[in-house]
């Protein structure tokens, strides 16, 4: 047979077009199964349907093993987006007791990216939340009536008291941020909104288990994957025991009842915070279920602002409790001696400037000073610190000593206490006033009314509590904490260590001695307990708002401090007549558990007054 | 005579076992994947006659049965009953569709007992034969006379025409394999590389339809950029002489300035081009050019570029209304195909569920019997059409890597088969058996990882099945007969 050699050429054209068909597929599937990674995560979540086990979260106790919050059951209406069937709406919206625009709106709501970036038609989407066990009873009677449906057990928070919202903070589901921020979160988690809740979310979370179901192409379950080898337990929350003592919390609040401010009491040795009272609060249960968001968005509103945790957010201007300061730091810098007086002509007048004081003795050297609260006294040591240019060459340098001493002290930066959203307070700084008054314009005169507490100073009550702790202590500090201990954990050192400001341990006891006089012959008598030796310092500040803010800052007994204490009342006038009656009163229950009969008449005026706010 | 009697010895001497062994892993590893894809979490057994795995291993020992059946034939008789063998074939499949049950829609199984067969699938072998036949006609030359196109073209498409009455589109659609057959034997190239052509200017036409360049769709400005670059191609192959080149010269030329100067008008000045009429334009102004040029040297080869140019054109524009013309599905399977839709749970479903099956088996795979896609029956038809996606799936790219080889080297071996017989007969039947695998393995393979459209038809030796199991059996062995008869043919 003829061969026909010019046609047998053509069997390279069928071969090459074999090749390059088999080099185009070779391409596709190297595309397909190595470079290409989202085919393994559809394949997954097409067959492995997770189920998120949620553990038990934490309980919290207070200092004396009192069970302040902890749990209670609640369901949520869970679907399968693509799981859903046709179903019967009007019994569905029957059993679950919803109108059906409710039920559809969220539908919409679940499918709308904005509100619901998560949303994915093969995984879990939350319908409803928190049903109540007599609706979560009817439906999961009726479940298998709804493909595509389920119930998943969760867990909210539930108090004993009705107090230290502020502290223990609740609980919110996640949202898009929190997701981002933190990747154990998936949609549907609850994580802590404000107070420990949110500042120990880590402990008292848990870890969430998982149990992984195998689910073909109908969506029918086949079994547990590799009978359950593969499933994590859920490992539940840690319990936290908190430093508050509720009962003296829930004193303290009804003591503020009708007042806005703060209480915050410290034990010194430890730095534990006894209480931590703003005012006003709210009950913490109000933030618990389905009508959260609504309690919220009214707590929001509240010009009272119950939300803002006046004890460490609100910064105020401390007045004469920040006198014991200067009575440190102008010894620790040599101004003055115990020795030392200076007049007081009612007030402290120089060049042209005058600062208004009370009717006392004159001269005064500081102990009296501090028992009679002299302005003068503090405005003249003040001066003579920040213009001893030959010690210190500028009112600057004298100043950034002056504000280094302070910053020791813990003011004009967070202390670190274990809440969020504590505020720093203020401090100013030489750069501060170079910039409002310019460079070399500026000296002691000119700032004069930050030597008695006032002007450009801000502090929280919390600082302030912390002053009467460190004095209590004579000369040192542990920073203030909420929570005693955790669960199977050590708490950090942090809550361990003395800070040792740069004042010497002496100093501290001539001040402490100073504010003792104070309350045995000063502007504190009204502190004074029978039986226990008190020491304090009142605050009369004075700010835009209206009247004065009435401040008292102390701490008993004397010679062996179990409790230091700060009060804050907004617009109260004289330190003497809320502060005093609010941190005495505080401090006598929590010494004796009870309130002396001589003193009852004092409690019962401070639980029944009043203030009025605009 | 000396080859009616068999001689054993010399036959299994002759025998190309390469193929054989080639052929013996093929269906091993079928049944091995049949095993994995239809495996339940309760089936007990890969031999289980219950099961698919185990009711192909019977189809398989029916299959070597006759294969060696048909080894034992003397190569003469193949080609003497090629034609009855094939009249025959042709009246089973024109009485199936009125005997058959009626299976999904399909009139295409004849049921024997417990057993299923698709005629369709005999015809392959059938009409290989009967193709061969005519091509070893004393004297045949498929370029002699137009007639002969005509009676080859005739043998082809009659059981396309049988088959497609069984509405077996997939079927059907195989026997357009032959023409690879015909281009081997002396079709013009021309017609094969239209074929070719005018799918691509089908794919890009219709695929990039929704976005536009200058005025027009995107699709159809690629078109006109393809019909340019395919008259200059042309242009320059007939530039035999000097004036051919400066013919050639001018045409690129102009294209290539037409399009600088478009280009610049376009990005630079953003002038608005009427891109439909200056293209069209551009292209009808080159087409004349040459037109005049054939005419004033009285040399017509100078048509060719022109006649494409226009015959293009007017297939693009045939095509848009031809696809208008289209059943609203099979629009969509089209559209899926060219990866225009993601209708995931409709025409697309098979594909994408398929694409992540495979996707998903990564390098090495999930293991054998480990794939969750195709164990939870998330793919459809996942033995048979589907079962390049559990090799996928479990094995992994090195599992298709392996098979895709397998694949290849049984296709070139075949067409080598095919370029070392002395006689007609058996080098156009083994270039049918190359041109059946070719385009099973293109098609089946192309629409699980989702570059062809979804056409129905098996994985050879993969797939589940005894019709197309035996069906490629027959036409490997009596390709493997004739094969080793080949050294006797030239004895008498």
């Amino acid at each position: 047979m003829r061969k026909d050699y010019k046609l047998e050429k053509r069997k390279y054209v069928i071969c090459g077009f074999v090749i390059a068909i088999a080099l185009i597929y070779a391409i596709q599937l190297f595309d397909l199964q190595i470079n290409d990674s989202s085919y393994k995560k559809s394949a997954d979540s097409n067959a492995f349907l997770k189920k998120t086990i949620y553990p038990s979260r934490g309980l919290i106790k207070d200092r004396n093993g009192e069970l302040v919050v902890f749990n209670q059951p609640a369901y949520d209406v869970m679907l399968i987006p693509r799981d859903v069937k046709e179903f019967d709406t009007v019994d569905f919206c029957h059993t679950l007791n919803i109108s059906r625009e409710q039920l559809e709106k969220r539908f919409a709501d679940m499918k709308d990216k904005r509100l619901n970036p998560g949303y994915s038609t093969y995984t879990p989407q939350v319908l409803m939340t928190h049903l109540s066990a007599t609706d979560y009873g009817r439906l999961q009677e009726k479940l298998y009536r709804f493909p595509g449906f389920y119930i998943q057990k969760r867990v909210l928070r539930q108090y004993n008291y009705g107090s230290a919202a502020n502290v223990l903070g609740n609980i919110r589901e996640v949202n898009a941020s929190d997701i981002e921020r933190d990747p154990y979160f998936s949609p549907g988690d609850y994580t802590g909104d404000l107070g420990v809740e949110k500042s120990y979310d880590e402990y008292l979370r848990g870890i969430k288990g998982a149990e992984i179901l195998i689910r073909d192409a109908n969506g029918r379950i086949q079994g547990r994957y590799e009978d359950g080898a593969e499933d994590v337990a859920p490992v539940a929350g840690r319990d936290l025991t908190l430093s508050i003592d509720i009962n003296l919390q829930q004193y303290a609040e009804s003591l503020m009842v009708g007042k806005r401010g703060a209480v915050v009491a410290i034990e010194p040795e430890t730095g534990e915070i006894l209480c931590l009272v703003t005012s006003p609060c709210y009950d913490p249960s109000l933030l618990v279920g389905r009508q959260r968001g609504k309690n919220y968005a009214d707590l929001a509103k509240d010009p009272a602002k119950p939300l803002f945790d006046r004890s460490i957010q609100a910064a105020y201007p401390p007045g004469s409790t920040f006198k014991p300061t200067q009575g440190l730091i102008l010894q620790q810098e040599n101004i003055i001696t115990l020795g030392t007086a200076y007049p007081c002509a009612h007030g402290y007048i120089n060049g042209g400037l005058r600062v208004g004081c009370h009717t006392h003795g004159s001269p005064l050297t500081l102990l009296p000073a501090l028992q009679t609260s002299c302005n003068a006294f503090f405005c003249w040591g003040f001066k003579a610190m920040i213009d001893r240019r030959q010690k210190y060459g500028s009112s600057a340098n004298a100043f950034e000593v002056w504000k280094k001493h302070l910053v020791s002290m813990g003011y004009g930066y967070r202390l670190g206490v274990d809440l969020p959203g504590e505020s720093r307070g203020f401090i100013p700084n030489e750069a501060f006033y170079n910039k409002w008054y310019g460079e070399g314009r500026w000296s002691a005169n000119t700032i004069i009314s930050v030597s008695i507490g006032q002007g450009e100073i801000l502090a929280t009550p919390l600082q302030i509590a912390n002053l009467a702790a460190t004095i209590a202590n004579r000369g040192w500090f542990i920073t203030p904490h909420v929570v005693k201990a955790i669960q199977d954990t050590v708490m950090p050192d942090d809550y361990y260590i003395k800070r040792v400001p740069t004042v010497d341990e002496r100093y501290y006891s001539s001040v402490a001695e100073g504010m003792r006089m104070a309350v045995t012959g000063g502007t504190c008598r009204r502190a004074a307990l029978p039986g226990i030796e008190v020491a304090g310092k009142t605050g009369t500040a004075q700010n835009p708002h209206g009247k004065d803010h009435s401040a008292f800052m102390g701490f008993a007994p004397y010679n062996d401090p179990r409790i230091a204490v700060a009060v804050y009342v907004e617009n109260a006038g004289f330190g003497a007549v809320y502060g005093v009656p609010i941190g005495s009163l505080v401090m006598e229950k929590y010494l004796t558990g009870e309130i002396s009969p001589g003193r009852k008449y004092m409690e019962e005026q401070m639980l029944s007054s009043s203030l009025y706010y605009k | 005579m000396p080859g009616s009697r068999i001689n054993t010895s010399s036959l299994f001497k002759n025998l190309d076992w390469f193929t054989i062994i080639l052929y013996v892993i093929m269906v091993l590893a079928g049944v091995v994947s049949i095993f994995a894809a239809s495996y339940d979490f309760d089936q007990a057994s890969i031999f289980s006659f219950d099961e698919f795995s185990g009711k192909q291993i019977r189809w398989i020992l029916m299959a070597f049965f006759i294969g060696f059946v048909l080894l034992l034939f003397d190569t003469r008789m193949y080609e003497t009953y090629a034609f009855p063998i094939y009249v025959l074939v042709t009246v089973i499949l024109l009485i199936t569709p009125f005997i058959a049950p009626d299976i999904k829609g399909s009139r295409s199984w004849l049921v024997f007992g417990p057993m299923s067969l698709q005629p369709a699938e005999f015809a392959k072998f059938a009409t290989a034969l009967a193709l061969a036949k005519l091509f070893s006609q004393y004297g045949f030359s498929l370029n002699a006379k137009f007639s002969n196109y005509i009676r080859a073209c005739v043998i082809i498409l009659l059981p396309v025409c049988l088959i497609l009455l069984q509405q077996e589109t997939g079927s059907a659609l195989t026997f357009l394999a032959l023409f690879f057959v015909l281009y081997r034997e002396g079709m013009s190239g021309l017609i094969l590389f239209s074929v070719l052509f005018g799918v691509v200017v089908f794919v890009l036409g219709l695929k990039y339809s929704d976005t536009e360049i200058i005025g027009i769709s995107e699709g159809k400005f690629w078109v006109f950029v393809l019909i340019m670059a395919v008259m200059s191609v042309m242009v320059i192959i007939k530039g035999n002489t000097p004036k051919r080149v400066r013919i050639a010269g001018n045409v690129i030329g102009f294209f290539a300035f037409g399009g600088a100067v478009l280009w610049i008008l376009a990005t630079l000045f953003s002038v608005e081009i009427p891109g439909l009429p200056i293209m069209l334009g551009m292209i009808g102004l080159a087409t004349a050019y040459l037109l005049i040029e054939a005419i004033k040297e009285r040399n017509y080869s100078l048509c060719i570029p022109a006649a494409t140019a226009l015959l293009s054109i007017v297939f693009l524009f045939s095509v848009n209304f031809a696809f208008e013309q289209l059943q609203p599905h099979q629009q969509l399977r089209i559209k899926v195909a060219l990866g225009m839709e993601q209708d995931l749970r409709g025409a697309g479903y098979n594909v994408n569920q398929s694409k992540i099956a495979i996707g998903s088996g990564g390098l090495t795979g999930k293991g054998f019997l480990n794939g969750t896609q195709t164990k939870l029956k998330y793919v459809p038809e996942q033995h048979t059409d589907f079962i390049f996606c559990t090799i996928g799936e479990e094995e992994g790219f090195i599992g298709t890597m392996s098979v895709m080889a397998l694949f290849l080297l049984l296709i070139l071996r075949v067409i080598n088969i095919a370029e070392r017989q002395p006689t007609t007969f058996g080098r156009v039947y083994a270039y049918c058996v190359a041109a059946f695998f070719i385009f099973h393995f293109c098609i089946n393979i192309g629409m699980v990882i989702g570059l062809c459209p979804v056409i129905g038809i098996p994985l050879p030796f993969f797939s589940y099945g005894g019709s197309s199991l035996w069906a490629f059996t027959i036409l490997l062995f009596i390709l493997l007969r004739i094969d080793a008869g080949r050294k006797n043919v030239l004895t008498y």
